[in-house]
């Protein structure tokens, strides 16, 4: 939690803070149009081949989990440890789109955070290679 | 060759150059490893699984220089979104010319799932091309009158066959030629019965096999070998009158893409199976076929990544389109 809230403090003002509900349920369906058929419905992905987003510490990095979702993931990545060589496709997503199903994902199956992410957060994250 | 994002799809030309789609929206022709962007493709509405798709070259490419491509467009329809767009064109001087869209789905949606699309020409020069439900299972597969869920045959310029299985009925759309099917990635002529096979991705497992007939209903989503993803129930029925059965079925999911018949190629003892890739588990599956039953299954090349689409080229090698790697052959070992 401490190291979410020193997210927030870095990333300055483009974290607002408002109220979460609907852009959880918007993102919900973008989960389901998008992502559940590796994630799956309870985020646990596939043992050695997709990473599982539950409880997962890579999500600690709220930047990086916005650019793998506006960008795609083209290297190898750990979560809890384990490596994944596999690579995620952008999904095509409009800025708000991300926002939503960000929040969905930082808040379902156990995790929890106080941050909100936005459209215009998403909007301000630049491709890194 | 390396340095492709997601390669979506594979065609060779009669000079052994290759034809590749990037689901981006490029088109690439790679010739004696130099790799041209072909231009005036038109723009691709890239989204979920959307993109550049499904390539193939006419019959008589060696004459006319035709290419069919299949891509995610979001033209012809007022709607937000997109749905799997089939063009014809002239392939000249690194460019595309005389481009004309012969098939457009609709309507629009800015659903992420499902668009198909291989394109593959029969014996007798008809074109087939395939188009997912595009994430309204409920409503698209089992309904003639809209897109989605079918396998579509319409002549080389477009034009609808007169002995296509509902030119007689007013409701149904005249291009389909089977439907019931979920999402179609895989599509290609059986070498010596001239017959098309898809294959496609079930929900969770039952990823299935086809041979296609006209005017027949393949299932989907009355019934089925999978579940859905969060592993409750969406039929408990397998097997209806008037639907078919799968060749074969995937227990778990495979998620397959591509998809070739081995013959008359450089592999000795491989003549007569049918590879597909596999995206979930990132290699190429050889099944052994004996009267059309799959008898074994074997890993090809395992790890190499998701494999997006397979084709066996004029010189008797197969070739795998890897996505985040690139082009490979398979080379047997001296």
């Amino acid at each position: 939690m401490r190291f979410l809230f020193l997210i927030i403090f870095l990333s300055t003002s483009s974290l607002a803070q408002q109220s979460s509900g609907d852009s959880y349920v918007r993102g919900q369906m973008i989960y389901a149009d998008f992502c559940v058929r590796c994630h799956l419905s309870n985020g646990t992905g596939e043992t050695d081949l997709i990473p599982p987003l539950a409880s997962a510490d890579f999500l600690q990095d709220i930047k990086a989990t916005v650019h793998s979702i506006k960008y795609g993931i083209h290297v190898p990545i750990t979560v809890n440890g384990v490596r994944y060589n596999n690579t995620m496709a952008p999904m095509g997503l409009e800025n708000d789109e991300i926002a939503d199903v960000t929040n969905y994902i930082l808040n379902s199956w156990g995790n929890t955070t106080d941050v909100i992410v936005t459209e215009k957060y998403v909007k301000g994250i630049k491709e890194t290679k | 060759m390396p340095n492709l994002e997601i390669p979506w799809g594979m065609a060779f030309l009669p000079d052994n150059s290759l034809l590749i789609t990037e689901k981006e929206g490029q088109l690439i022709h790679f010739q004696n490893g130099k790799k041209t962007i072909i231009q005036n493709v038109p723009n691709t509405y890239v989204r979920g699984q959307g993109g550049l798709m499904g390539i193939a070259i006419h019959p008589n490419f060696k004459d006319n220089n035709f290419v069919y491509f299949t891509q995610s467009s979001s033209i012809d329809s007022d709607e937000p979104g997109g749905n799997t767009a089939l063009y014809s064109a002239v392939l000249q001087n690194n460019a595309l010319q005389d481009i004309s869209l012969l098939y457009k789905a609709k309507p629009n949606t800015k659903k992420g799932l499902h668009f198909g699309s291989r394109v593959v020409f029969d014996n007798d020069g008809y074109l087939y091309f395939t188009i997912g439900d595009r994430g309204n299972r409920d409503v698209n597969p089992q309904d003639l009158s809209r897109d989605g869920g079918k396998v579509y045959r319409l002549m080389d310029n477009g034009e609808i066959p007169s002995d296509n299985p509902f030119v007689d009925d007013t409701s149904a759309i005249p291009a389909v030629y089977s439907y019931g099917h979920r999402n179609p990635q895989g599509m290609t002529k059986h070498p010596v019965t001239g017959e098309i096979w898809t294959h496609e991705h079930g929900p969770r497992g039952g990823d299935e096999i086809n041979i296609i007939k006209s005017g027949k209903n393949y299932g989907w989503p009355k019934i089925t070998y999978g579940k859905n993803y969060t592993g409750t129930i969406i039929t408990k029925d397998k097997a209806l009158p008037g639907m078919e059965q799968p060749l074969y079925y995937w227990i778990p999911s495979i998620a397959p893409s591509g998809m070739a018949f081995v013959h008359n190629s450089s592999y000795a003892d491989w003549d007569g199976s049918l590879v597909v890739g596999s995206l979930k588990f990132n290699y190429l599956e050889r099944l052994t076929l004996d009267n059309n039953r799959v008898v074994n299954r074997e890993k090809i090349a395992n790890e190499i990544g998701r494999v997006r689409d397979v084709v066996l080229g004029p010189d008797g090698f197969l070739y795998l389109a890897v996505e985040s790697k690139g082009i490979c052959k398979i080379v047997p070992n001296p």
